[in-house]
């Protein structure tokens, strides 16, 4: 390491800057640049994504307002700040704020639901990371569609698998009855929310609980599951019953403040810990619970992981050119080396097996100074690429590194060859290494995600700590076209058997409904909506997504990796 | 004697000086200063370090080896430097208040006399003696005020063994009558002001002596000071009602109430003398001050020498002064003040100092001399260092007293903790005399002077260039005080051609006060504010933002990506709302408030936009040099900023310096400390046992006072009487307006718990 520092001293001092990038491509481990900037793919690349980050933008933009102006109005006439901005003042101050699944809910109902109503996301709290789930009141009453409790449980899911604590702003007219044969019987429905919050409090991880507003029926249990919880004067009531279900099952006349307000639960029924006399009292208030954690949730932490390199190099090449990679045609292939040298420190990346299995590109970095294994495509995986990769993956789990997967995957290679040289049986060692692997691991879809190759590559039913996509990113079983094809030929042999005649553009018809199909539910869009990941991100955010996304994956003590039955 | 014989004694002086002690470095660097420019200034240089060969030094009389300084604050810090130059040790005495003072720390050793008044410690003269005797100190420097001009304890100093650093007893006693002083002065042809001195206090006598001198005539205690039972009368027919409210105040005050009568100057100047002699009959003079800026009659700009003076007056008002001091036998530090009538160029000898005085560092400047190191001298029974003709006078020089003062009431001395306190680096030609630390207390129990700025320049002009840019730099945060106005001072045009009298302030009050008529100015500070607060808004991200890398989780570890700068959101930018409170000096109806909205830009600027129209977004650039110094940039231009950042009361507040403003600010904190609920005490003294509004004991317990009788009407929340129990106080308040009824309970009555006390009714 120190001769490769030296050596390269020695290049920068005598190399002028032509020559620079030259020669970095010969010091051991510095990745070169990769780019021609002055190719036609650059530019068509760069424009292509241009446009989809400002169609991004354009979505962003509107879920950021929230449930619209006059909701918004109405929330502020209450003294009541947004959910993003009470998060903004929970957080340390000037600190960063991860945010999951911005576009949870895009286009799923019949009406728009901004962020799913539920903003979630991590932040540090006096140096603590803690996971956030804010209700938003102004997108329909802050109630739970089935959606809203989908990201919540995600929330809480990863809360538990980083023993991240939860901070709970709770502000929801409960469940939304009109679905509620998709939100209140099933396991993973509205019940599971406070299953989490007794097995989450249990191991340890505080649940906190800040009442700002309402908070009905099965939502009061939010609070009173809850290790500490605050109360907000005039705003936050608790009640299983609301006064007008009051009145009509008993009669008995009341006001929501007396039925279940701050004063109540804070001094007679003690259903909540700290009397705050309005909302920014409350929000210190929340900080100050955490100021006083201490070590709960936090045992082992400081020790197993390697320790950190607290001084970090910024990759050699700009990150906002990882915007022009992506290629405009999904079929076209590039080097994902372009990408790593955009995302890890100094640009600095030690390959593993650089010469074998070359489909699949393995190697050590370091982002933000902490150790990572990297997993990148680069093109079809065949039976060595697969092997390498759970190599590597044995590797990271005995060092307890990080894995990140950088997928761009149309699949494992078939045909009669491969088959024959057992690529089932390679592909499924990679699968279950993956599977098994106990390190953190992140997953970011850079390209698509196609077949097995999704599974080998950690996708979403390999719970990766965490998982995001670039907007280019596809996902689907196969290729839109791959599929037309296979369901049109057996669309075809059964009209044959009933004895129908399919003309030429019937099947074009029939292919081009599949086509079209695949286009729709293969975008990322449509699984970011259904919270198939974690968000959208923008390309030139990778590299901080990622190292938010490590850092909150260490927030707990290592595990060790047991792997299962390896077929040989 | 050639010069370069001179210049080898003066360096080999100078490096002596230099090893032994690194307190006298502003010494050292203005003697260094006047060397390089100055020729004569070599001759008293040499004179200076080795001691006048024909007369020898008083061999009887022990030298001083360790010094008890009776006083504290600047002037016990400023002793203390020179006693450390010249080998001496210092003993500091301390009140109970000062235990952690500046004067303290500085000393070698430090006792104890008593509690905060003066009168139980700084006046208390025997504890002093005896803290002298206790340690072992020879002499006793009195500093200025307190016992400085005690001739009783100039004597029992002597009666002790004690040298006591100052004038003959006699001679402190002499001038401390104003009544006598005049007739000696008198005697010794010192010119005095038309007036009567005698014993004849007649009132008929009185009103014809004082026709005889001529209106407006001064009328005035002989005893006393600081102008207390003083009275102008503008005609014959207000005399009589004058005279004896001045006999009355001067008895309640002074306990004597003899008057003298004194012819009144309207236009005057107030000029003193800086005078020094030894115990061998020499008495010389250091030249003149001009203290004329002056308020409640206290000095707050002096300068050295007097503006606009003829060398005739300056060598008249100085032999005048020397006259007035061998009149009296005097030795060691005097000042004679005179008063100046502007008008007809007079002056007349008002009264003389028997005391080192605060505005003393003029003098030094000017003359280039340590005057603390010629008292220690001449206490020792040396000679004078130098005679008439060898005293230069050298370019010009300033002080600023700046004060703990509310300036817009009056100048009323003002307290508090000073939070931030930065003065001005000091240099050979910038002295900064203080006593107080940033985080020390600026009690009421003493003098409200934070510090002594001295400025010198090679004339008058130069030097107040330097004064006007010392006072701008000057940060002094958490007290109210006085520098704003010494600016106004400085800058004023009267004051820049030298044209100043003891009224000034009053006649120049229009530019020197603010008037909110002045809708021009109003603006123009409006705009400055405005400013201000974007400045202030982006500093403090910033600051909070290098807080957070210190932190213990902030800088390095695995948290580090969550701390960087800009603060990372997804697909947006943190953009995040300022509100800044302004106390508005132009404007009655008080504070203002501004709304800023701050966003975080990418490349770690920040955007700020004001509510209101007018100032429409700014991009602006922070670096952040020190914990309080920031370079801003913003439309292209950089400014140094100063941000000085305390809470007070569960307030934040935000002091900004940028170019020629100092801003204050104040930050409503978020009500972290409260979370008590009022309406949550008015539950539960009210017991639903009783008819309603009833309140009951909360606890069995003592009733210690009953504040109102039964009956009354009172307000929700007003105490209605204290119990006690288990050592506390627990005060019973009305859980709603209206009549309390049925109060039977007494203070001495035992309460049990739940009774009733009393009801309220609507």
């Amino acid at each position: 390491m120190l001769g490769t520092l030296a050596r390269r001293t020695a290049s920068v001092l005598k190399a002028n800057s032509v020559q620079l990038l030259h020669r970095r491509a010969f010091c051991l481990g510095v990745l070169p640049d990769g780019l021609d900037r002055n190719s036609e793919a650059f530019v068509r690349n760069s424009q292509v994504m241009e446009g989809m980050i400002s169609e991004l933008q354009t979505h962003i933009e509107k879920v950021l307002a929230g449930g619209g102006a006059e909701a918004v109005k109405r929330n502020s006439s209450r003294n009541k700040l947004l959910p993003r901005e009470r998060i903004d003042r929970l957080i340390d101050p000037g600190s960063s704020f991860l945010e999951l699944s911005q576009l949870a809910g895009h286009e799923l109902y019949e009406e728009p639901l901004p962020s799913g109503g539920i903003i979630t996301g991590i932040g540090p709290v006096h140096g603590r990371l803690c996971m956030f789930v804010a209700n938003d009141p102004t997108v329909k009453g802050g109630t739970y569609y089935p959606i809203t409790i989908k990201k919540h449980l995600r929330a809480q899911e990863i809360a538990a698998q980083c023993k991240l604590p939860c901070i709970y702003l709770v502000d929801s007219g409960g469940a939304f009855l009109p679905k509620q044969a998709e939100v209140f019987p099933d396991k993973e429905n509205f019940g599971r929310i406070f299953y989490n919050e007794a097995i989450m409090s249990a191991e340890g991880i505080p649940q906190i609980a800040l009442v700002l507003g309402s908070c009905t029926a099965g939502g009061a249990y939010i609070p009173a599951m809850a290790d500490e919880s605050i109360m907000v004067k005039g705003n936050g009531t608790i009640f299983l019953a609301g006064p007008p279900l009051v009145k009509a099952a008993t009669g008995e006349e009341i006001s929501a403040e007396d039925l279940g307000g701050a004063a109540v639960h804070c001094k007679t029924s003690g259903v909540s810990d700290y009397f705050a006399q309005d909302e920014l009292h409350g929000l210190c208030l929340g900080r100050n619970i955490v100021k006083n954690l201490h070590m709960a949730g936090r045992q082992g932490i400081m020790n197993g992981f390697q320790r950190i390199n607290p001084e970090y190099k910024k990759p050699l090449y700009d990150v906002k050119e990882l915007r022009s990679i992506a290629p405009a045609d999904l079929k076209q292939s590039f080097d994902i080396r372009s990408i790593i040298a955009r995302i890890v420190d100094g640009s600095e990346f030690d390959e593993f097996k650089k010469l074998y299995g070359t489909t699949l590109v393995t190697g050590f970095a370091r982002i933000y100074g902490q150790p990572v294994g990297i997993i990148g495509n680069n093109g079809i995986l065949f039976n060595e690429s697969a092997l390498k990769g759970a190599h590597f993956i044995e590797l990271c789990t005995q060092r307890k590194i990080p894995l990140v997967f950088l997928q761009n995957i149309t699949g494992f290679m078939v045909g009669s060859r491969s088959e024959a040289n057992g690529i089932a049986k390679s592909g499924a060692k990679m699968v279950m290494a993956v599977s098994c692997a106990k390190v953190p691991k992140v997953t970011i879809i850079v390209g698509g995600s196609f077949g097995a190759g999704n599974y080998a590559m950690c996708g979403r039913a390999y719970s990766p700590n965490f998982m995001f996509l670039w907007p280019n990113a596809r996902i689907s079983v196969m290729g839109g076209a791959q599929a037309a094809g296979v369901l049109s030929q057996i669309e075809k042999a059964n009209k044959k058997k009933q004895g129908i005649q399919w003309t030429r553009e019937e099947e074009e018809m029939f292919k081009a409904k599949v086509v079209e199909a695949y286009e729709r539910e293969g975008s990322a869009y449509y699984s970011t909506a259904r919270l198939w990941d974690d968000g959208v991100i923008d390309p030139a955010d990778t590299r901080k997504v990622v190292g938010f996304s490590i850092s909150a994956s260490l927030n707990r003590p290592p595990e060790d990796t047991k792997y299962g039955v390896f077929r040989m | 004697m050639s010069y370069s014989v001179l210049i080898s004694i003066s360096v080999s002086s100078l490096i002596h000086s230099k090893s032994s002690n690194r307190n006298t470095m502003w010494l050292m660097a203005s003697i260094l200063r006047r060397k390089s420019n100055e020729k004569p200034f070599l001759l008293q240089l040499r004179l200076f370090s080795v001691s006048k060969s024909h007369v020898r030094p008083d061999d009887q009389q022990q030298r001083i080896e360790k010094i008890l300084i009776a006083n504290r604050g600047e002037i016990a810090c400023r002793v203390m430097k020179t006693a450390k130059r010249l080998g001496i040790r210092t003993v500091a005495v301390y009140s109970d208040a000062d235990r952690d003072s500046l004067h303290v720390k500085s000393a070698d050793e430090a006792v104890n006399i008593g509690p905060p008044p003066a009168r139980l410690s700084y006046l208390n003269g025997s504890s002093i003696v005896e803290a002298a005797i206790r340690t072992g100190a020879q002499a006793i420097h009195p500093g200025y005020g307190f016992l400085s001009e005690s001739a009783d304890f100039a004597q029992l100093c002597e009666d002790k063994g004690l040298t006591f650093i100052g004038p003959p007893a006699s001679a402190i006693r002499d001038m401390g009558d104003k009544s006598a002083s005049k007739r000696i002065m008198g005697a010794a042809g010192v010119p005095l002001v038309p007036g009567y001195h005698g014993n004849q206090q007649d009132i008929d006598f009185m009103k014809s002596e004082a026709d005889k001198i001529g209106y407006p005539i001064l009328i005035k205690p002989t005893h006393g000071g600081g102008g207390k039972g003083m009275r102008i009368v503008q005609s014959p027919n207000e005399f009589v009602d004058s005279f004896l409210g001045a006999q009355r105040e001067a008895a309640a005050s002074f306990g004597i109430n003899t008057i003298l009568l004194e012819k009144y100057i309207t236009q005057p100047r107030h000029i003193e003398v800086q005078i020094f002699g030894d115990k061998h009959g020499n008495v010389l003079h250091l030249y003149e001050r001009d203290c004329s800026l002056q308020r409640r009659h206290q000095k707050i700009i002096e300068e050295a020498p007097a503006p606009n003076v003829t060398d005739d007056f300056r060598s008249l008002v100085g032999q005048a002064a020397v006259s007035a001091a061998k009149a009296v036998s005097y030795h060691n530090a005097g000042t004679v003040e005179f008063i100046v009538d502007t008008v007809s160029g007079e002056f007349y000898f008002m009264e003389m100092n028997t005391r080192l005085q605060v505005e003393h560092p003029v003098t030094e400047m000017i003359v280039g001399q340590d005057l603390v190191e010629w008292q220690i001298r001449v206490a020792n029974g040396e000679p004078l260092p130098l005679s008439q003709s060898e005293v230069p006078l050298l370019g010009h020089a300033f002080e600023a007293r700046i004060y703990a003062e509310n300036v817009p009431k009056g100048f009323l001395p003002a307290t508090g903790i000073l939070h931030h306190y930065r003065p001005v680096p000091v240099s050979p030609a910038v002295r900064v005399e203080t006593g107080v630390q940033q985080g020390d207390t600026v009690s009421m129990h003493y003098d409200p002077m934070i510090a002594k700025l001295v400025v010198w320049g090679e004339n008058r002009a130069a030097a107040l260039v330097k004064l006007k840019n010392c006072l701008f730099n000057f940060q002094v945060a958490g007290v109210p005080n006085n520098i704003n106005f010494l600016q106004k001072l400085a800058n004023h045009r009267a004051f820049g051609i030298g044209i100043v009298e003891t009224h000034f302030i009053e006649q120049h009050k229009d530019d020197l006060f603010v008037d909110p008529s002045q809708s021009v100015l109003a603006k123009e500070a409006n705009s400055a504010v405005r400013f201000s607060a974007v400045l202030v808004a982006a500093c403090i991200c910033v600051k909070e933002h290098s807080a957070l890398k210190e932190s213990p989780h902030g800088g390095h570890g695995l948290l580090s990506p969550w701390y960087a700068h800009p603060p990372f959101r997804v697909h947006h930018h943190v953009r995040r709302i300022m509100e800044f409170e302004w106390e508005n000096e132009y404007d009655s109806s008080g504070s203002k408030l501004f709304r800023l909205s701050v966003t975080y830009q990418p490349d770690g600027n920040y955007l700020i936009e004001m509510g209101e129209g007018g100032l429409h977004g700014s991009e602006v650039k922070v670096a952040c040099l020190s914990e309080h110094d920031f370079r801003v940039e913003s439309d292209g231009v950089s400014t140094d900023v100063s941000l000085a950042v305390y809470t007070k009361d569960g307030i934040k507040h935000i002091h900004a310096w940028h170019g020629l403003h100092h801003h204050h600010f104040r930050q409503k904190l978020g009500r972290e400390l409260s979370d008590e609920d009022e309406t949550q005490h008015k539950t539960s003294y009210v017991t639903a046992a009783g008819p309603p509004g009833s309140v009951v004991a909360p606890m069995a317990g003592l009733v210690v006072k009953v504040l109102i009788e039964d009956g009354t009407k009172v307000e929700e929340g007003q105490p209605i009487l204290v119990l006690e129990a288990m050592k506390m106080e627990h005060v019973v308040k009305a859980p709603s307006a209206g009549t309390v009824h049925g109060l039977k309970v007494t203070a001495g009555q035992q309460v049990s718990d739940g009774c009733v006390l009393f009801r309220v009714q609507g």
